[in-house]
């Protein structure tokens, strides 16, 4: 039971990540396309603030903070009572509030593979092919060494 | 007598329209939109979020307009626009190790694991002026080169494994990371606060402090242990979860200068570090903070203090653009009744100055005056 939790929290963590990362245009589009619905009251915001991101001394050393980053959250409740929680980077509150949506529709047990194939699968998706496009033209940057040989010996 | 003057609201006013058409400019020229800003003049926009130490490219890039271009007045905006907003809390310490990386380069190991991936650099580019670029041509898409994503460990662990370098700076147990933007500066500081201070600071300012270190002042023979820049993930730990929530990426740069050190009293010989993390691309700034920390690690180490880039409170205290700015701009500022008293303290100590040097003059001054 309780590698069960563990897991169900680790998906849910991913699916958050997934969203959070996600631009509010994409979430939107699939959001209409599978016709998730959007009905859910707000219970907090959304609302914008800030929060102070830390770095470590040398890497990996003591904690030291950066700077800021502007976050927007909502927190909402579904009519069937599940309760939805979005943190993302940047200020766009209509994103804020769908994710928070889909967090909550992610815990209702009837909902959570709709959520998963039909809107976090095509966002995980989009961003993978991002990352992987921009890991491969980064390594079309390595430096080849190869070496000269001068001299008899 | 101190009289109050009123006035210069309509030039305010009218001043203030006079900078929103400037702004504008030629109305035959189409305006800048925001994401032109954001993919065309990246790097401004980094430096913007860097020393306005906030993270938001939209915001940076609107700043830069209202400014007009000119990053210190932008910075100021959106060092403004940052005390309108709630915290909502401290981020989990990013990993580096983990890192996304678009660039990552050493000067002190060619075959390192993860290579040198030089990204989108002007390093060896010929800084020749370019037409094309002036005439619009289309850009081709970069190559792209299909490979296992690599571990890339970062180089201070590798001078670790034979001990010859200092770990990564460690704090006591129970510190908590201090915050300069909730309590006031206090010399000595911790080099936490030191690093929050640096990463804020003025890009030229640091700069130039790290040059002269470079030029003999405070010398301490640096090596770029490694650069890289790349997305990490930001997490935060709130109540109402049980697992840190997850908020996205964001880019920064990560310098680990490493140092030559002889030894002291204090410490054995082995290399020293100087580290440095700032927002977005910005490789020269995170080269500075390092140079400017592991100088300021004078009195840790137990180095002599003989040059300014090792003296703390001289550095921190004036690291910081906007607070420079304010004060030196507020020299403009009305300052009439304090300069009519200047006036006449002057006009005072010359008419003594006058009468010591030429008693006779004075004297039939004042005759003829009478």
């Amino acid at each position: 039971m309780r590698g069960q939790e563990a897991r169900d929290q680790a998906e849910r963590k991913a699916a958050m990540a997934t969203l959070a990362q996600s631009s509010g245009d994409d979430i939107v589009r699939l959001w209409n396309e599978a016709g998730l619905p959007s009905q859910a009251e707000l219970l907090r915001g959304p609302e914008t603030g800030l929060v102070t991101l830390r770095g470590r001394i040398g890497g990996g050393g003591a904690p030291f903070n950066v700077g800021e980053a502007t976050v927007t959250r909502a927190t909402v409740r579904l009519p069937s009572g599940q309760v939805g929680h979005c943190y993302a980077l940047g200020r766009d509150k209509q994103k804020a509030k769908l994710a928070a949506i889909a967090d909550a529709l992610w815990q209702d047990p009837a909902r959570r593979t709709e959520v998963e194939t039909r809107l976090i699968a095509p966002l995980r998706a989009a961003l993978a092919t991002t990352d992987e496009k921009r890991r491969a033209e980064t390594a079309a940057t390595k430096v080849d060494f190869f070496t000269m040989v001068r001299g008899e010996d | 007598m101190y009289v109050a003057v009123k006035g210069g609201e309509a030039a305010i006013a009218n001043a203030h329209s006079l900078l929103a058409d400037r702004r504008r400019g030629d109305r035959s020229v189409p305006a800048l939109r925001l994401d032109q800003i954001v993919e065309q003049l990246a790097l401004g926009v980094d430096r913007v979020m860097s020393e306005g130490s906030l993270y938001d490219r939209e915001l940076a890039a609107l700043a830069i307009v209202q400014a007009r271009g000119d990053m210190i007045e932008a910075i100021f905006l959106v060092r403004a626009y940052r005390t309108t907003l709630p915290r909502f809390g401290y981020s989990n310490p990013i990993d580096t190790g983990t890192m996304l990386v678009e660039r990552r380069v050493s000067a002190t190991y060619k075959d390192l694991p993860g290579g040198q991936l030089l990204g989108p650099t002007f390093d060896y580019t010929h800084r020749l002026l370019d037409p094309e670029l002036a005439a619009g041509a289309d850009v081709a898409e970069p190559l792209r080169r299909e490979t296992e994503a690599p571990a890339m460990p970062r180089v201070s662990a590798i001078l670790a494994r034979e001990g010859l370098i200092e770990p990564d700076g460690e704090m006591p147990q129970d510190h908590v990371p201090g915050d300069i933007t909730r309590e006031p500066l206090e010399f000595p500081m911790a080099r936490d606060i030191r690093l929050q201070a640096l990463s804020r600071g003025d890009e030229g300012f640091l700069l130039a402090l790290g040059y002269s270190t470079q030029r003999g002042y405070a010398r301490n023979h640096p090596f770029v242990g490694e650069i890289r820049i790349g997305e990490v993930e930001l997490e935060l730990d709130v109540p109402e979860l049980p697992f840190a929530v997850p908020l996205g990426t964001v880019r920064v740069t990560e310098c680990q200068m490493v140092n030559q050190f002889k030894g002291s009293a204090k410490a054995p010989p082995q290399f020293t570090r100087g580290y440095g993390l700032v927002f977005g691309q910005s490789e020269r700034k995170a080269m500075a903070m390092a140079l400017c920390d592991r100088a300021l690690r004078a009195s840790e180490l137990g180095e002599d203090i003989v040059a300014a880039a090792q003296d703390e409170e001289f550095v921190i205290s004036h690291s910081d653009n906007v607070q420079a700015t304010g004060f030196v701009e507020h020299l403009k500022l009305p300052h009439y009744v304090d300069f009519q008293a200047e006036l006449d303290l002057v006009r005072r100590m010359r008419a003594e100055y006058e009468a010591r040097e030429n008693p006779m003059k004075a004297e039939e001054k004042r005759e003829a005056a009478e």
